[in-house]
This record gives C-alpha cells, sequence and structure tokens, in this order.
C-alpha cells in the first residue's frame, strides 16, 4: 500500500546512507526537491544512477553525498560542465567518486533488463569504441539463431528510485506524461519506490501526450511537493527555468560559492516551498 | 542572392542545414547540430523529421531548446516516448537516415572522442561524456558532424574514442559489418570535409569563403589532406541568414531571465 508522506519521512526512511538510489527525469520531471532533502539530511556514500546527471548530481556530489555514479552524460545541457562532478573526477574534491560509465542506448537496456528481472540487457552498441575497456558492467553476446555478436550490459537493480511526477490520485497510482525518459524502467526496476508529485488528485487525468499510469503497487511513498521538480519541469505546472541553468555555471565553478549556494538555497531553508520563494518561483 | 554581411558561425550552420534534404528523418544532438536541423526545417526542408534523444519525433520549435528535452520538443513533436523507445524502436531498428552531432575532439577518420582528454582514470579535462552519439554513430544511415575548427578539437590522435567514425585505421566499420555509412562530411567554420572514398580520410573539399588552405593547416592538428581541386562554399543567401538570425533571437529572448 502506497504511504503518503512528508518529504522529510520520505527520504529519512527510504532512502539511507549507501544505498544505490535511481534518480531519473530526462531534462523534464527531475526530482530536485528530493535531491535537496537529502542533502539537508546529510546522506552519506550514495551510489547515484542517473542517465543524464545534470544540475542535480552536481549538487549532491558538491555537498558529499555521492561516492559512485552509474551515468552516461554528465553536463549542463546547451551550457557546459558540471564543475563539481568535474572537480570530484578530475581532483577527488570533495572526494572522490567511482564512475560507471554507459551510453544512453546502453543505459536504458540495463533499466529495461532490471524492470524485467532479466540479468542484462542486449543492444546493437558500443561498436568500434573505447567504453567497454573502462566500463566493467559492458560484455558481449552472440545471437544463438543469427550468430550476431551484440553488446551484453548489466542490469540495473537500484535499492530506491525517486522521480517526480506531475500526479498521484488517492491511493497512489501516478500519473507521467510528456517526456517520460526512464521514469517507468527506474520504477519498476528498484526494490523501492519515492515519488513526489505536483498534485494529489482525485481522478488521473494526464493532461499531455505519452501518459502513462503507474499503479500504487509498484509505489512506496508518494509526497506532494509542487515545483519539486524546479529548475527542471514538470509539464502542465511547470516550465523549465532555463536561466537557473545559464546561471548555475558561475554558481557551480568555485568550491566556495557553490557552498554558499547550498547553504542559503538548501540547507538554510526549512522546505521545498522556502526555496522556491529564494529562488522567485513561489 | 547572397548576403556579404556574416560570421563564420552563421556560416558553419547554414552549411550544416543545406546537407538535411528534405524529408530526411535526422536524429539531432543538442549545440550546433540542434541549430543547424532547425535552420533546414525552416528553409529549404520543412519536411525533415527531427527525432531527439528525450523521445520527441518530429519536433517543430520554434525557439531552439536549451537542452535536449526542454518542453518546446515535446509541445511540437508528432508523437512522445519513452527512452527505451526511441533507442530501440527507432535508431537500432535503422529508421533513422541522419545522425547529427557535435564533439569536443575529432580525428582524421572522423572518430568521435566526447569522453575525456588525457587518461580515463586521470583525465586533464573530464568531458560529458557519450550520451547517445556510439550507437546514433553507428546505426543511423549516415553520420553529418558539425564542430568549430581549432588545433585543440582537430587532433592527430584521441585520447578516447567515444563514437566510431571510420576507425583507428579507416577501416573498422566493415570489420563490424556496420551497415550505416559513418561520417560523410564534417562542417567547420572554415571548410567542408569528406572522408576519401578509398583512404576514408577527412578531405577538404571546399574552402568558405575568405579561408585560406592555410588556415585549414594551422587549425588541424593533422597534417590535413586537400581535394585536388578544392571548391569555395557558397556564401549565406540574403533568405538564409535571415531566418538564422530571426530564430537566434526568438532563441536568446527565450533563455534569457
Amino acid at each position: 500500500m502506497t504511504e503518503f508522506l512528508s518529504l522529510a519521512d520520505a527520504i529519512d526512511r527510504f532512502v539511507p546512507d549507501g544505498v544505490s538510489v535511481a534518480m531519473e527525469g530526462f531534462t523534464h520531471l527531475i526530482p530536485f526537491a528530493a535531491g535537496h532533502e537529502l542533502i539537508r539530511q546529510g546522506r552519506r556514500d550514495l551510489r547515484i544512477i542517473r542517465m543524464t546527471p545534470d544540475v542535480i548530481s552536481d549538487q549532491l556530489i558538491g555537498a558529499g553525498c555521492v561516492t559512485a555514479l552509474e551515468f552516461s552524460w554528465g553536463g549542463n545541457p546547451g551550457v557546459g560542465s558540471l564543475h563539481r562532478f568535474r572537480d570530484a573526477v578530475e581532483h577527488g574534491r570533495p572526494h572522490p567518486i567511482d564512475i560507471v560509465e554507459h551510453s544512453h542506448a546502453a543505459m536504458a537496456a540495463r533499466y529495461v533488463a532490471g524492470a524485467s528481472g532479466l540479468p542484462f540487457g542486449v543492444l546493437r552498441g558500443y561498436r568500434g569504441t573505447d567504453l567497454p575497456g573502462v566500463t566493467d558492467s559492458i560484455s558481449t553476446v552472440t545471437c544463438p539463431f543469427t550468430g550476431e555478436e551484440l553488446a551484453a550490459v548489466r542490469a540495473l537493480s537500484p535499492d530506491v528510485a525517486v522521480i517526480h511526477a506531475q500526479q498521484s490520485d488517492r491511493v497512489g497510482n501516478v500519473g507521467v506524461w510528456g517526456i517520460t525518459g526512464v521514469q517507468k524502467e527506474a520504477v519498476l526496476s528498484s526494490s523501492t519506490v519515492v515519488v513526489t508529485v505536483e498534485e494529489v488528485v482525485d481522478d488521473l487525468r494526464p493532461a499531455g501526450p505519452n501518459p502513462i499510469v503507474l499503479p500504487s503497487v509498484v509505489v512506496d511513498a508518494v509526497v506532494e511537493v509542487p515545483g519539486g521538480s524546479h529548475p527542471s519541469y514538470s509539464m502542465g505546472y511547470s516550465e523549465r527555468d532555463n536561466a537557473f541553468y545559464k546561471g548555475w555555471d558561475a554558481v557551480s565553478r568555485h568550491p566556495g560559492v557553490f557552498a554558499e549556494w547550498i547553504d542559503t538555497h538548501v540547507l538554510g531553508v526549512s522546505d521545498h516551498a522556502a526555496y522556491l520563494s529564494l529562488v522567485g518561483r513561489s | 542572392m547572397t548576403s556579404g554581411d556574416w560570421n563564420a558561425g552563421e556560416l558553419m550552420s547554414i552549411v550544416a542545414a543545406r546537407q538535411l534534404r528534405d524529408g530526411m528523418v535526422c536524429f539531432v544532438g543538442i549545440g550546433l547540430p540542434s541549430e543547424a536541423a532547425n535552420l533546414a526545417r525552416l528553409t529549404h526542408a520543412p519536411g525533415c523529421v527531427l527525432v531527439y534523444e528525450s523521445g520527441t519525433i518530429g519536433s517543430r520549435p520554434d525557439v531552439l531548446p536549451l537542452s535536449i528535452g526542454d518542453g518546446i520538443l515535446a509541445d511540437t513533436a508528432v508523437s512522445v516516448i519513452g527512452v527505451p523507445e526511441i533507442f530501440g524502436y527507432w535508431l537500432q531498428a535503422g529508421r533513422i537516415d541522419v545522425g547529427f552531432l557535435t564533439a569536443a575532439q575529432i580525428d582524421r577518420f572522423g572518430n568521435l572522442n566526447t569522453t575525456v582528454v588525457g587518461e580515463y582514470d586521470t583525465p586533464t579535462v573530464r568531458l560529458p561524456g557519450a550520451g547517445g552519439a556510439p550507437e546514433i554513430a553507428t546505426s543511423s544511415g549516415e553520420i553529418f558532424v558539425t564542430m568549430r575548427h581549432t588545433r585543440r578539437s582537430f587532433v592527430e590522435s584521441l585520447d578516447f574514442v567515444t563514437s566510431l567514425g571510420h576507425g583507428r585505421d579507416g577501416r573498422t566499420r566493415s570489420r563490424w559489418g556496420i551497415v550505416g555509412r559513418g561520417p560523410t562530411i564534417v562542417i567547420t567554420d572554415l571548410c567542408v570535409m569528406r572522408p576519401d572514398p578509398e583512404t576514408m580520410e577527412l578531405t577538404v573539399i571546399d574552402l568558405h569563403p575568405g579561408v585560406s588552405a592555410e588556415d585549414v593547416v594551422e587549425a588541424t592538428g593533422w597534417q590535413v589532406r586537400f581535394a585536388d581541386r578544392t571548391g569555395v562554399t557558397e556564401a549565406p543567401t540574403v533568405d538564409e541568414l535571415s531566418v538564422l538570425r530571426r530564430l537566434r533571437a526568438r532563441t536568446s529572448e527565450a533563455h534569457s531571465v
């Protein structure tokens, strides 16, 4: 049965130190409020699984929450580098992190395999690239029917999935629409699932393209957090704050400026509503 | 009618856009490729189907997205699907005519590096990584590459091959039995290059107006080859330039505070 919790309680109960946590959202529906709560609670030794570790991962890495990252593209899209991520990889600051690096197609195949209860995913991938030489979870398999050699990639089975979505009904069925990325696969491949939503409604009414309903039987906790994806967005509720992403470059570039930003915008606020008011989005 | 008033960055986008033929299904990378693909759609190729890796098919944005999954791509799409489907049912299944890519570094065989500069475990520069590119590079019918031409980006030897061009020896594709033709053209702010049909080595076929062979040699980290008779790129037309500038102006306004 899905529980309806406060953000602090959901993170406290379901995302302890040391777990592997899939925090997905492909530009859209990124669970920033949950990320901030992890920082506020001083979480450590997280293994973050995220195809596109953008600013949310930069914040978690810079705040010292992360010791491993499985990913396929780590940048601030359209802007440039994630400086806290780079600082961790290039200089071990605030501490070194292990990276497990794939392509998007392979990460997607790994999630699908995990969601399907299979040990590995298969794809026509990685041909002629150097990635198999640096990533242990990439191998090959020969098709028993055609003899074609294909890439085999280890399935993802995260301890926890944390995603943001537009809506939940009062039972805990979750509605997602628009660019759904791997939200469904992240949920179905993980042992426990926390979903932050824009709104809890009486009737789910997906109001856009590509509607998906994740049944409550696969959702452990729902947390209502309006604006919980900022500076990412929730189609039907908010627009991506592109100016924030552009401004992040200057914040992230220097550890001191970054620390000050975290102090003010994450540690110094009681909840996500207070954060939204600070960034002018309330 | 051509216009005399343009800069190298504008010309690069315009020349890149010209490569797309109307009706092509194009898998679009963010940044320079996205600008070029949308310029093509807004000029000579209105029937181009732009596919973004976030899962949008047939997007027709009137401003350029900052990220690969901005709302405008979903709002204007014919269809929106999940990421496993876009890479499985669309890219891997062979439904993409052309992949449009950029990179931090390229070598003489069109191999691309977006992973690291320096050693993998102790990189000098940690780049964003692969994204969709490794499979775009091998599963698309062909690849167009567009990037700025500097000695730091056009290098003698890649520290890391993230996405296959024609391999470190120019022969890798056939060895793997890869159907896609790989990079068929590279458009820079100085010139246009195509792989030599025999050796697959990138060869300068057109110089942009006002650019000398010497300029290209200076900006290329390998001993760059030129076609026997290089041409001169056609300058932007008034129409191309005006559509591009309006697109950039709308984009810049949309992304400002």
